[in-house]
């Protein structure tokens, strides 16, 4: 929404499932997982936010919809928004969370066609349930390891948020195996879906640590995850200045951020690239750079028809499992510059987010 | 087409799409026939084809994914035009493209037929529990107020001279994206007390005004009656 913003890079690009992509059966098992899923959380909900479940759930439900749509400058003009399973996790509790994600995949794929019909239970378990209990669990168990303050959600959150996007790809992947109905390399898939996804994942766990930062420092009362942990006391004086009664509690800690884009791109796609390889080093049993730099060009060779032909290790590309290796990266790579090129496209195309179906109709 | 009931749209483009899911991606003759259907739907419902187009850059990321497949798939390899590509991966690659797209405009359709009030009454005919269809008719009254919240946020502040454009930014946009939170999380509380001081028990009285006439259904029926009757000849030429 911003106008500087020309592109949009969504978290989990790639997991808002569109029908056919998986198979019937496994589309089926899903949808009943997703089902059993969000009865269990309709039951555990009201826990959480007792009988003021609906209007809350309602309008925490509208904010991550409409905060899916606040672009947040990533740098060198891209910019990225949340998916938020994490984030509504720590702010309204992870059944509760698991309610806002349902509502907001389902109204997604009614009103805007934004997922499939029949791929709806898949996306409400990928990006509804995975993300939101690992996306929790992570953070629950950071927030015991560290210092038993309201502010330690933050960094707990970031890596929550992290682990949850790369948790929902490494699902995904092993569902389009099951379901996928075509024979991939499954070192290449899972590499590129993991690498990439690590990358991703670093701008869903930077905004989410951003926001809940954000509301711990003025409403800590509202964070569901530190309900356990008192807030600090703070007396307001005669100029309504307000004065933390205990100094350690003084400072917020600072979002756990890259001030530096270059540096996030570098160190993402490093991460990228180096789970790419080292996850088809495992597949390929050939954990030898020099034959790994062969099983480029050989697989090269075999999709450029033999540009590489004459290379003397030309013939690797066609045995085993290595041409895996640069499928992996050129995946990750392509993916990147293609989606970055449509993106781009797209955005300038569109400056404002189709929303006149909602305005209009409430 | 748009006063038909919600809930038995609902039922005849999910039908649709599960006929469209379940046809083998060889029976291409099925998938023609599909979209022809889909083509008079969208003509007898008016909607115009730039809004189908317009709405449909959602499956982009898929196309991508499927344009890949040819190339990391294994298996048989075919020449096409100077490339070396896995057959599997050409057939799976077309598989999501084709059921993609038919779902993705079926959808369109719906969603261009049917208000979000009325999606929500066919949401719970349907039998989706009420809890749930709850939340979502909150969700639907508010998403328009939380998105023109986050709209002034904006307005407020680019009118202060500040347009995010780096990471370094980020904190900013995130400080507007919790008080966000605050302020709908704090509405659904006023909402709440309202709702209590008006008698409101954690149930939503929902009119639910009974029948559907037989002819409905059975025009709705068609739809994927069609598409499975022709995705069933269309299989038995192919085989």
């Amino acid at each position: 929404m911003d106008s500087s913003v020309v592109t949009v890079v969504g978290p989990l690009p790639a997991l808002h499932v569109p029908d056919g992509f998986l198979n019937a059966p496994v589309s089926a098992a899903t949808a009943m997982i997703a089902a059993a899923a969000v009865l269990v959380a309709l039951r555990k909900a009201r826990g959480e936010l007792d009988e003021r479940t609906a209007p809350l759930a309602g309008l925490t439900a509208a904010f991550v919809f409409a905060v899916q749509m606040l672009n947040f400058p990533v740098g060198v003009g891209t910019s990225g928004h949340l998916m938020g399973g994490t984030l509504a996790a720590v702010l309204v509790g992870p059944w509760t969370a698991v309610l806002v994600l349902t509502v907001v995949l389902t109204v997604q794929a009614l009103v805007f066609a934004d997922g499939g019909l029949t791929a709806l239970g898949t996306n409400i378990l990928l990006l509804g349930i995975v993300t939101v209990l690992v996306g929790w669990l992570v953070t629950r168990m950071l927030q015991r390891m560290l210092p038993q303050r309201p502010t330690s959600v933050v960094p707990a959150s970031f890596v929550g948020a992290w682990l949850s996007v790369v948790a929902a790809a490494g699902v995904f992947v092993v569902l389009y195996l099951l379901g996928g109905a075509v024979q991939l390399p499954l070192g290449a898939l899972l590499g590129s879906m993991l690498g990439w996804h690590a990358l991703i994942g670093l701008g869903e766990g930077v905004i989410t640590a951003a926001v809940v930062a954000a509301v711990v420092a003025s409403r800590p009362d509202l964070v569901y995850a530190v309900r356990g942990l008192r807030p600090a006391l703070q007396l307001r004086d005669a100029d309504g200045v307000l004065h933390p009664a205990s100094p350690q509690d003084a400072v917020a800690a600072p979002a756990p951020h890259q001030r530096s884009s270059t540096r996030l791109v570098a160190v993402g796609a490093a991460l990228a690239l180096l789970l790419a390889g080292v996850v088809s080093f495992v597949a390929s049993g050939n954990p030898d750079g020099l034959e790994y730099v062969a099983g480029q060009q050989g697989f090269l060779g075999s999709a450029r028809d033999h540009l590489f032909g004459q290379q003397p290790l030309a013939d690797y590309g066609e045995v085993g499992s290595i041409p895996v290796g640069l499928a992996g990266l050129l995946g990750v790579i392509v993916t990147a510059l293609v989606g970055w090129l449509v993106f781009r496209w797209y955005a300038r195309r569109r400056p404002e987010p189709v929303n006149d179906d909602v305005n209009a109709s409430v | 087409m748009h006063d038909m009931p919600a809930h038995v749209k609902i039922v005849a483009t999910f039908a649709f799409v599960l006929v469209v899911v379940l046809t083998p991606r060889t029976a291409f003759l099925a998938f023609a026939w599909y979209a022809a259907l889909l083509a008079v739907v969208a003509v007898r419902a008016r909607v115009r084809p730039a809004t189908i187009a317009r709405r449909a850059v959602v499956e982009v990321p898929f196309v991508v994914f499927a344009a890949l497949l040819p190339f990391v798939a294994l298996g048989e390899r075919v020449e096409v035009a100077g490339l070396s590509l896995s057959r599997d991966g050409l057939l799976a690659g077309w598989n999501i493209v084709v059921k993609g797209t038919l779902g993705v405009v079926a959808s369109i359709l719906l969603a261009a037929t049917t208000d979000s009030r009325a999606l929500l009454v066919g949401v719970q005919r349907l039998r989706c529990p009420p809890q749930l269809v709850e939340i979502m008719a909150f969700m639907l009254r508010y998403a328009g107020v939380v998105t023109d919240d986050m709209r002034r946020m904006r307005i407020a502040r680019e009118s202060r001279g500040f347009t995010a454009g780096h990471l370094g930014h980020v904190r900013v946009v995130a400080q507007s994206a919790g008080a966000l939170f605050i302020r709908s999380f704090e509405r659904g509380e006023r909402v709440y007390v309202a709702m209590v001081s008006r008698g409101y028990t954690g149930r939503l009285p929902l009119v639910d005004d009974g029948a559907v006439p037989a002819g409905a259904w059975l025009s709705a029926a068609m739809l994927p009656g069609l598409a499975l009757v022709g995705g069933v000849l269309a299989w038995w030429l192919a085989s």
